[in-house]
């Protein structure tokens, strides 16, 4: 942000809409990387993460 | 700003993952693999004839006797890892992938709320991370050693996630609005998926995991997910100030 600030001054409105945008692609992939990890109904997934998915409480079998 | 939240998400889940896989080596692991010699048990009894010598690698499978609507996971050829390294590291990459999904989610949560990110304001998410996919699910849903008897795994998973997601609304309306209406709605969100109960089988104590077992496990894996959390919201902080840093001292 400081970055920006210095070099390209950026609108606040275009900073907050750059951490929005950034936010949605994190909130996207965590999303994805936790429900394949802890929920996914694979056999080959469940079976490589069984361990994982019991020693961190998801729901596994 | 995407390749900050990139790096600093990845780097900070890396490490997170890597220690706590460590970790659940010596503390959960253990636990489960001494439950899934009763759960062999239930699933021979269940099915009277299969013969477990030479199946080493199909117990995973055999846990799902009767338990999995997922399609193809009562097919006997699903592959599972071998035991011992090779189970260790799929299990391993599996924590990786999960702190790396939970580092990414705290720091979409902060970026949205606006607040600066840095180690301490980090933690503090974290700790509603723990209660969001910890706490909460754990009131109702107690972690799960193998062969222990639960509902139907859709049902639970679904009451999991939707108790992880009221969860996080509920906490961030109470922490996070004015007045008086959403702070209360809150509350609510936090209370409704107690209310409405997590998913229990009706016959309990069908399983045959010992009860000191289960109860360790429960202790110790709500730790280990703690000590995830913790791990996850203090290197995203670090990772996410140390990205900064070159650009502080240019300017
Ligand atoms: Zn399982």
């Amino acid at each position: 942000m400081n970055a920006q600030a210095h070099s390209a001054p950026l609108s606040v409105a275009g900073q907050r809409s750059e951490s929005l945008k950034a936010a949605a692609v994190a909130l996207l992939l965590g999303t994805v990387l936790v429900f394949t990890a802890g929920f996914s109904h694979s056999a080959t997934i469940h079976n490589a993460g069984h361990d994982t998915r019991h020693a961190l409480s998801f729901p596994c079998h | 700003m995407i390749t900050r939240v990139l790096a600093a998400g990845l780097a900070a889940g890396f490490v997170a993952g890597l220690l706590v896989a460590l970790l659940q080596h010596f503390t959960t692991t253990p636990l489960i693999l001494a439950a899934e010699v009763y759960e062999n048990q239930v699933a021979l009894d269940a099915r009277p004839g299969v013969v477990l010598s030479g199946m080493h690698g199909a117990r995973l499978i055999l846990a799902h006797v009767g338990h999995d609507a997922a399609p193809g996971a009562e097919a006997g050829d699903a592959w599972a890892p071998a035991d011992g390294l090779e189970r260790t590291v799929y299990a391993s990459t599996v924590t990786v992938a999960t702190a790396v999904g939970f580092a990414f989610l705290l720091l979409a949560g902060m970026l949205v709320a606006g607040d600066a990110i840095d180690r301490q304001r980090a933690l503090s998410w974290a700790a509603a991370g723990f209660v969001v996919t910890g706490l909460a699910p754990a009131f109702g849903l107690p972690p799960e050693l193998p062969g222990m008897h639960a509902a139907d795994l859709l049902d639970r998973q679904v009451w999991w996630i939707g108790t992880a997601v009221a969860t996080a609304t509920g906490l961030w309306l109470l922490l996070r609005s004015r007045g008086v209406a959403l702070p209360v709605l809150g509350l609510a969100l936090l209370l409704a998926p107690h209310v409405i109960g997590a998913p229990h089988p009706a016959d309990a104590g069908a399983g045959r995991v010992p009860a000191e077992l289960a109860a360790r496990f429960a202790s110790v894996s709500l730790s280990v997910h703690a000590v995830l959390w913790v791990l996850v919201g203090v290197l995203a902080g670090w990772f996410w100030q140390r990205n900064e840093t070159p650009v502080v001292a240019e300017a």
